[in-house]
């Protein structure tokens, strides 16, 4: 591994403050012109237990979190025990002196540099809850990092504590870095702040989409809260004042959505934010929102199900779940974003599919994206591109010049009806869960139920010309081609990087628009491969099994882990060239 | 001003002849007449269930929902325009057996809802089961032994969550019912009525000969204080030879949720349609980032 890609691990207890200081360290390293991957690891709990968080640095931009290791903060000896195993050859970890290192945990051509973090927090910041403070400054004293972005960072963090606070912090990161700089010699990898560069954005998937969401009118936020979804209602609330958004926290998911359909119906762009298990108890409300054709927006972070599963950690398993949730046929939009400028845009376009289909769009996350760190370009969040596009919204001048009365459902070509929002003199909104009518009167006959449900359905076939086929990266000839969706993005498209670097052709097709799935163009890529490799999150590829259903093609070989831990480069290229663990899902590619 | 007239719909209500719908569907709309309103000016909410089918049959907005999801969705539709009268329509199943925790947190928030629940204690459309308010012992299909659970209090469980404006009618008494929903329409927040109202098919018990007898209004009750909460809980309480009608709480000093919700001072949610970033914002919440 060259000294320009490394990873620094910081593990502790839950209440240690890992994953706020990580992400601090993270935008120093930002600040300082480094390329940066961060991966927060933590479980159900506030206190006690493991959690860990790495921060993979390079001089090139990264997608993904690579399993080797270079440097281990440990603020505990639990630390040492789990993670040692996984650092390089003249990889180091850095513990606290005044804990005793049993012998065991030693290895061989692995650094092992006492540094008496308790006693050094104490005496230069009065605390030895500081650590992770100090910790971070021995990890940029051992890789030669200026410390000035560190500095820089810790007095935008601390500020609101006040002037106090900040100057402890600063002389506890000092002591760090002076301390870490007593063992650089013998510490090969190093990442020196970059000499010129223009700023970079550090943001995860969540707030992202949240931005996204915000640029694209979103003004209507509730939900219940839900790891990992639920930081998406936090961004909103924090912002809510500086955009006239209300925001509120509701009873329970089923109250949520039907919160969002209410608001909708109203005419304001409206979203609800959760993961799996909140979703199941919205998949009622989506049914409604599919009858009365209400556009609204469902953020579904997956997490490892089924029931509670894994709380803290990522999975791809709800993808046929949101596809078929609720009984009965319904139009709906589904798109998976795999990276933060995919879940930025998802943000605003959701929005927009919504109101011109007039439906629920769901836009499915991951734990994995939703909470991951990673540095972009300042265009890359492209607010330019952002539009707002209602659909057939009818404005106030078209409602005041209406000679017959308004029909919410009325039958036209393309299935949508112009929507009139509740409020005008000339035009009554009426709409109903029941089957209806064109003035959205109940009707239980068979022809106008017939016309109905052909009117809604006909929503899909404009809809699905604008889904977005899957698309390539990598050579347009290759030895094996990669499918994936959402997250697995990053992760893979580095294994397709390492794979061509060793002379091994691969490219990757990406999915990120689910349903309508754009079956025409995406069958004609997948059969002009040589050799297909779906790799999911999920246990049963479904992925894969949606492509059969809707292409034909059958995807012989599957990559999957569903462990709750997400997928990295090393793991897909260890499996690639192994018999699928589930033989289950080994089929024919059909001709 | 407006007309009864004007909420009229030409769709019938199937309703059974007899039913309390009847006076409870001509009360609203006298009421929403008498409070001044014009039918785009409304929206009726319901759920699901022969009370339910309300909105169906009144010329006004309208969005008949899912089964117990009534006030969800109206909270959703008065935050997004609270320029708009909120009038929700549904039944005890509706409100109090699906839809409970909902009542009980639009309570909470104190939202500017008008709750109508058209309690008739029996389960109607599905054809005669007991419902949360049916009283303990009654015998239905679903409970060929009496049931064993005890009734729902609306009116107690609604006190006890901070409600504003807690009230009971009677289908059997029109005039009477108009005020309360005039009265309901005047006030800030969340405000229940309780309407007991007779299923002339499936709940023998609960007639108008049953009910005639006993309601007694609390308005002619010497010195019954609607600002006292203690002496509400205690009315609240009464079920039998006498059952009390009218406003049982009221209080005006405590602001709708509504009113407390800062993006909502500017006026109506809906009032400001979506437009993309200015620059400063952008780069406001780009800085964040950096």
């Amino acid at each position: 591994m060259p000294s320009n890609d490394l990873t620094i691990r910081i593990g502790g207890e839950a209440g240690m403050g890992l994953e706020s200081s990580g992400a601090g360290f993270v935008k120093a390293l930002v600040r300082g012109g480094l390329h940066v991957f961060g991966l927060p690891d933590y479980h159900s709990r506030i206190r006690g237990g493991h959690n860990f968080f790495s921060v993979r640095i390079a001089d090139h931009p990264l997608y993904s979190h690579s399993e080797a290791i270079h440097l281990l903060l440990a603020l505990d000896l639990e630390t040492v025990r789990r993670h040692t195993d996984y650092l390089v050859e003249g990889g180091a970890v850095v513990y606290d002196a005044q804990d005793e290192l049993p012998a065991e945990l030693r290895r061989p051509g692995i650094g092992f540099f006492p540094v008496p973090l308790t006693a050094l927090a104490q005496e230069h910041g009065g605390s030895a809850t500081m650590r992770n403070t100090l910790v971070l400054g021995v990890a940029a004293g051992l890789i030669g990092f200026d410390p000035a972005p560190m500095e820089s960072v810790i007095r935008d963090n601390f500020a609101r504590k006040g002037q106090e606070v900040v100057e402890a912090n600063l002389r506890v990161s000092d002591a760090g870095v002076q301390a870490g700089r007593a063992f650089a010699a013998d510490f090969p990898f190093r990442a020196p702040v970059a000499p010129a560069h223009p700023p970079r954005l550090v943001l995860n998937g969540n707030q992202a989409f949240a931005m996204g969401a915000l640029a694209g009118g979103c003004r209507f936020v509730c939900g219940y809260p839900m790891t990992p979804g639920s930081p998406v209602l936090e961004w909103m609330v924090a912002h809510a004042a500086d955009y006239g958004a209300v925001t509120l926290q509701v009873e329970d998911e089923i109250a949520a959505l039907n919160m969002a359909v209410g608001a909708a119906y109203a005419g304001v762009r409206a979203l609800t934010a959760t993961s799996g298990g909140g979703f199941s108890l919205m998949v009622e409300a989506l049914g409604l929102a599919g009858m009365t054709e209400t556009p609204v927006v469902i953020y579904e972070a997956q997490r490892p199900g089924p029931s509670t599963g894994l709380a803290t950690r990522t999975e791809q398993g709800d993808l046929l779940f949101v596809l078929h949730a609720s009984q009965g046929d319904f139009p709906r939009i589904v798109l998976a974003p795999g990276t933060i400028e995919q879940s930025f845009e998802a943000g605003w376009r959701a929005f927009n599919l919504a109101e011109r289909y007039q439906c629920p769009v769901i836009v499915l996350s991951d734990h994995f994206l939703a909470n991951c760190l990673r540095d972009v370009d300042a265009q890359a969040l492209d607010f330019e591109a952002v539009t707002i596009d209602r659909g057939e919204l009818l404005s106030e001048s078209q409602l005041d010049a209406l000679t017959e009365e308004y029909r919410r459902h009325a039958y036209t070509d393309s299935g949508i009806s112009p929507r009139a929002l509740p409020g005008h003199p000339q035009a009554l909104v009426l709409t109903t869960s029941d089957e209806h009518d064109e003035l959205g009167h109940i009707v239980e006959d068979a022809q106008t139920r017939r016309r109905m449900m052909d009117k809604r359905m006909r929503k899909l076939e404009a809809a699905v010309q604008e889904m977005r086929p899957p698309t390539l990266y990598g050579p347009a000839q290759a030895e094996v081609t990669f499918v994936a969706w959402g997250s697995t993005y990053g992760p893979l498209r580095e294994a397709v990087d390492r794979l061509n670097g060793q002379g091994t052709a691969a490219n990757m097709l990406h999915i990120t628009d689910v349903w309508p799935f754009p079956a025409e163009p995406a069958a004609e890529r997948l059969k002009a491969a040589t050799r297909l490799v779906a790799v999911e999150g999920n246990a049963t590829a479904q992925m894969a099994a949606l492509l059969r259903q809707t292409t034909g093609v059958a995807i012989a070989e599957h990559i999957l882990k569903y462990d709750g831990r997400p997928l990295s480069p090393e793991f897909i290229l260890s499996h690639l060239n192994h018999a699928p663990r589930n033989t289950q899902h080994v089929r024919e590619v059909t001709p | 001003m407006s007309d009864v007239k004007d909420f009229a719909s030409p769709i019938r209500p199937t309703w059974c002849p007899g039913c309390g719908n009847h006076a409870i569907w001509n009360a609203v709309k006298r009421a929403l007449v008498q409070a001044g309103l014009a039918p785009h000016q409304v929206v009726l909410v319901s759920g699901i269930g022969c009370g339910s089918k309300l909105p169906d049959y009144t010329r006004a907005n309208g969005i008949m929902t899912l089964h117990g999801r009534t006030l969800p969705v109206a909270s959703g539709v008065r935050l997004a325009n609270h320029g708009l009268r909120v009038v929700c329509t549904h039944g005890d199943g509706d409100g109090y057996a699906e839809g409970l925790g909902h009542m009980l947190h639009a309570a909470r928030r104190n939202i500017g809802l008008v709750d109508i629940v058209q309690d008739n204690r029996i389960y109607g459309l599905t054809k005669g089961q007991y419902s949360p308010t049916s009283d303990q012992g009654r015998v239905s299909k679903t409970s060929p032994w009496g049931a064993i659970e005890l009734p729902v209090n609306p009116l107690a469980l609604t006190l006890a969550a901070g409600g504003t404006f807690v009230a009971r009618a009677f289908s059997g008494d029109l005039p009477h019912l108009v005020d309360m929903i005039v009265r309901a329409l005047q006030h800030r927040g969340y405000a229940l009525i309780d309407v007991l109202q007779p299923c002339v098919t499936f709940n023998r018990v609960n007639s108008y000969d049953y009910y005639q007898p006993r309601v007694y209004k609390l308005q002619d009750e010497p010195g019954y204080d609607p600002g006292d909460r203690s002496a509400a809980f205690q009315r609240a309480q009464e079920w039998g030879e006498r059952i009390p009608i009218g406003i049982f709480y009221q209080v005006e000093d405590r602001p709708a949720y509504e009113e407390r919700m800062p993006a909502l001072q500017a006026g109506p949610l809906v009032r400001r349609p979506p437009e993309k970033l200015r620059r400063e914002q952008v780069e406001k919440l780009q800085a964040g980032l950096l």
